[in-house]
């Protein structure tokens, strides 16, 4: 901990990290969040984000946000398995190992529906979870939040707005720790990011 | 105008003469709320991980020494079956099926409900589900492992299983595609993976909450790989809820497709009692009825043991046991249609069929059968019993047995009386199967047990999100519509 400690600097410790990742602050509930995330919604901010313990429903409308595009995921899997495993019945079937049961036609789609709705919801499924962690940029082994001792309870019962350094809005850490302050964050921090070692 | 949030009964300041009558009235309009006793988030969160934090007490090693002694049962009578054939079985020529599939339907029907409460009540906007939805699904995996064990044993050379599978091998075999016993293998794996997913899913916020809180380094490490680095970001969750949202209405098809395919098993066959288009939501009601029994029956302990009863409240287990109800009354009706069609078809082997269960040589299981699953969860019509876990408790303990006795009639009582009567004859169990079944519900709570443990059995995150303080707009604004009200 002790060579990661100039990464967390309380805003008004004085002390800065060497390379700025974001300045965080902490709300008490999801009404305050709500709130604030709409005044910094309105600011114009695009790489910023709020950490809740739970889904708040709206706060992507507060935030935003544009409608997920998982569903594309699950789409694209779906529709994908269905030729997929159409083609593979079709052609196993009929003309790599054709078998005559009880004279029924060797192409019988009907009996060919079952397999082609459970490929197809298993493959939907599974890209749809494929879709949610791509998207999330999920699995993460490290985030420079993490560093910041406070942000344990963001799965408990804190709420955090970080705004990233990025952020073409992002003017000077004077500006931004002022807006999180105003908008009625406490704890104001600055998150430093932890330099590539070479 | 007034305030009132959901949780409160409305102590009316405006009129102090309401009598006892309008007051109760106004105290019923009041929703019930999904956590009890006014719980904060923070609250919910200790409580539930505290499940796992706190060392394991008592019965619970008890109670693993008991599941896992009884799950041998299973391994050792799979051993022996593998190792001798499948005449360990009682199963002789005119019952080749009998135990192992209904043991399969039986399983594969308790893992409907989990489904049927994850999925079907997230879409339809049920919130109470939130609190039992993690116990269900937990319960939806662990039965279908048991079931699978079934079919995959029942093939006879158990090492050959792997040809269901359409891959190359080096007999250039293919399977048939149109074979309702290769849907339900397709049926069965898809359900298993699937149910897996959705739980899993489910499971990334809790396991990044416990990874958050934990003391222990090894339990840490593990929480920090299942939840795959969860920072509970506000895009994250857009894009996890819509996530969610898909699986809920991918698994909704998959039960429907699911309990098709087992109930294919049987119907498309020619053999009287099988041979029928009710079958499909025959099993499917069938299967949520036995799923909602055996959920009881898991969650009344829990939350008693670990004092869960703010969680899983009384109107969870009321909910649960109005769902029985229900799902006894189909199959009550169910029962009585296939009498109907079989004297309406005036096929005389239908009708001979349906003589033969009322009459025929397994005419106790039959009453067992109709006593378990519809005359003994009519006391559920009491909303005392519903609001009683211990009795609701006892209740459900009927139509779970009668529930595989259904099963057992179904297989059993069709197969032993085929159109050819020198090949009728009985079924009797061998002490193989009696004991492979018992291993099973060993199996089951062995692995319920193990979960419990090691993650939270109750969905922290969802059921934060349905206490009043995770509106943001709470609380809701109700217009006082009483006559006069607006010149008070």
């Amino acid at each position: 901990m002790s060579e990661n400690a100039a990464l967390i600097c309380p805003a008004n410790s004085g002390r800065m990290p060497k390379k700025l990742y974001a300045v965080g602050a902490e709300f008490t509930g999801p009404k305050q969040l709500y709130a604030a995330a709409e005044k910094v919604r309105d600011k114009g901010f695009q790489w910023w984000d709020c950490y809740t313990p739970y889904y708040i429903h709206g706060l992507d409308k507060a935030m935003g946000l544009r409608k997920s595009f998982v569903g594309l995921f699950t789409l694209g899997g779906g529709l994908g398995a269905l030729i997929g495993i159409f083609l593979l019945i079709t052609i196993t079937s009929v003309y790599v190992y054709p078998m005559d049961t009880q004279g029924k036609p060797y192409f019988s789609l009907p009996g060919f529906v079952p397999i082609l709705d459970l490929v197809t919801i298993l493959i939907s499924a599974l890209m749809s979870i494929v879709g949610m962690t791509t998207l999330n940029f999920l699995p993460r082994l490290h985030h420079p939040l993490w560093e910041w001792d406070l942000f344990n309870r963001a799965t408990h019962d804190k709420f955090f707005i970080v705004i990233e350094a990025n952020d073409p809005r992002f003017t000077t850490e004077k500006a931004i720790i002022d807006l999180l302050t105003e908008i009625g964050g406490a704890n104001v921090t600055l998150i430093g990011e932890e330099e590539d070692e070479i | 105008m007034s305030y009132l949030t959901p949780t409160t009964v409305p102590a009316d300041p405006l009129n102090r003469h309401e009598s006892a009558e309008i007051a109760r009235a106004r105290a019923e309009l009041v929703r019930e709320p999904y956590v009890a006793n006014e719980r904060s988030a923070a609250w919910v969160g200790d409580h539930i991980a505290s499940v796992v934090e706190n060392p394991a007490p008592l019965w619970w090693w008890i109670a693993v020494g008991v599941s896992a002694f009884v799950a041998s049962f299973t391994a050792l009578g799979i051993l022996y079956l593998i190792i001798t054939g499948v005449g360990v079985w009682g199963e002789n020529k005119a019952a080749n099926w009998a135990w192992d599939i209904t043991n399969f339907v039986f399983w594969i029907g308790i893992g409907h409900a989990g489904t049927m409460i994850a999925a079907i009540l997230y879409l339809t906007r049920q919130k109470w589900s939130s609190g039992i939805n993690r116990a269900a699904e937990a319960m939806t995996i662990f039965a279908v492992s048991c079931a699978g064990i079934y079919p995959g044993v029942h093939v006879g050379r158990a090492w050959m299983a792997w040809y269901l599978a359409p891959i190359p091998n080096g007999n250039a075999i293919w399977p048939n595609f149109r074979s309702p016993l290769l849907w339900d293998v397709f049926a069965v794996s898809t359900y298993l993976s699937v149910s897996i997913m959705f739980w899993y899913v489910g499971l990334i916020p809790d396991a990044a909450a416990m990874r958050d809180r934990i003391k222990n380094k090894i339990l840490k490490y593990f929480y920090a790989v299942i939840c795959l680095g969860w920072r509970g970001s506000a895009r994250q969750w857009a894009n996890y809820e819509f996530c969610y949202l898909m699986l809920a209405g991918i698994a909704t098809l998959l039960v429907i497709s699911t309990c098709t395919v087992v109930s294919s098993d049987f119907s498309t066959s020619v053999i009287p009692g099988w041979h029928g288009t009710i079958f499909i939501p025959y099993f499917g009601v069938g299967a949520i009825y036995g799923g909602f029994c055996m959920l009881v029956i898991l969650l009344v302990p829990i939350r008693q043991l670990y004092k869960l009863q703010d969680i899983v409240t009384l109107r969870h287990i009321d909910m649960c046991c109005r769902f029985t109800l229900l799902m006894g009354l189909f199959v009550t009706y169910i029962y009585g249609m296939e009498f109907f069609i079989a004297y309406y078809s005036g096929n005389p082997n239908e009708c001979g069929h349906f003589y033969n269960r009322v009459y025929g040589p397994y005419w106790h299981t039959w009453q067992l059968m109709m006593l378990f699953n519809c005359v003994i969860p009519q006391l559920f019509w009491s909303k005392r019993i519903r609001r009683n876990p211990w009795a609701a408790f006892t209740v459900v303990l009927f139509p779970s047995i009668g529930m595989w006795l259904e099963r057992f009639i179904i297989i059993v009582s069709s197969v032993t009386r085929d159109f050819l009567p020198s090949s009728w004859g009985m079924f009797y169990p061998t002490y193989v199967d009696v004991f492979t079944f018992i291993g099973t519900l060993g199996v089951f709570f062995l692995a319920y047990l193990i979960f419990i443990r090691f993650l939270p059995v109750i969905a922290i995150a969802e059921v934060r999100s349905v206490l009043p303080e995770a509106d943001p707009h709470d609380p809701p604004i109700v217009e006082d519509t009483r006559p006069g009200a607006a010149h008070e």
